[in-house]
């Protein structure tokens, strides 16, 4: 008999929450939205493909529960500072922190394609197939939406793609300053 | 020659240290301990799951 898979649900709640936060930009609501959708991935679990990408099957649940029915209800209580931004507010006194609120506040403006396009991409480890197949569009519609989140942020943060080094620079340095608080 | 690659590989690095930021905030909520309700959460389906397949089905 092989292991059960429900088995390995517990190592992705993690992403799942950090997922849901990019979607819903509030993190109570999305905690309640990774725990509808373990519900779903638990009952269901038969419909999960063994050796297939199990991250990939649960933001898929996670984002049908989102677009189903918690949408609506996150614009209407929607915080503007976005919530990614809470977890980087827990620890302002490292340095580089606020480059990263920065960053956070400007992420949580894009649009929510943009966003998820992104999140997944960039973060999640996705490949644009994965991507492309976990929010049901065509993988060029990721691509497309992955370079226009980018360039919305490196305008929003104040940088023109003329002047790379400038953001680079700065974004590394808070990078930097980061890892030696740490170390 | 050499201008054109340093400056598409600079162009590159904006996108990497994007990238960069948005895995770093998304892997601080990942990374965090998770609250208890999930790990209650589980037990519960756990337990659930267990007594439906030894017991009857009926609820």
């Amino acid at each position: 008999m092989t292991s059960d898979p429900r088995e390995e649900l517990v190592t992705h709640i993690g992403p799942m929450r950090a997922f849901a936060i990019s979607l819903t930009r509030n993190g109570s609501l999305a905690d309640d939205m990774v725990q509808e959708a373990l519900v779903k991935a638990w009952s269901n679990i038969e419909s999960f493909q063994a050796g297939t990408n199990m991250r990939a099957w649960l933001f898929t649940i996670l984002r049908n529960t989102y677009y189903s029915h918690h949408r609506k209800r996150s614009r209407e209580v929607e915080d503007v500072e976005g919530v990614l931004s809470d977890s980087l507010a827990q620890k302002p006194d490292h340095d580089g922190r606020l480059q990263m609120r920065d960053f956070a506040v400007a992420f949580a403006t894009l649009p929510e394609d943009q966003r998820e396009a992104l999140v997944l991409v960039g973060a999640g480890g996705f490949s644009y197939e994965e991507a492309a197949e976990t929010c049901g569009v065509a993988v060029g519609t990721i691509k497309s939406r992955v370079n226009r989140g980018r360039a919305r942020l490196v305008e929003l943060m104040g940088v023109s793609d003329d002047e790379p080094m400038e953001v680079t620079a700065a974004v590394t340095q808070g990078i930097v300053a980061m890892n030696q608080s740490i170390a | 020659m050499t201008r054109k690659m340093n400056r598409t590989r600079e162009t590159s690095s904006v996108a990497d240290e994007i990238d960069k930021n948005i895995k770093r905030a998304f892997d601080d909520v990942a990374n965090q301990e998770l609250p208890s309700r999930f790990t209650d959460l589980l037990d519960q389906l756990r337990a659930q799951s267990s007594t439906g397949s030894e017991g009857s089905h009926d609820k």
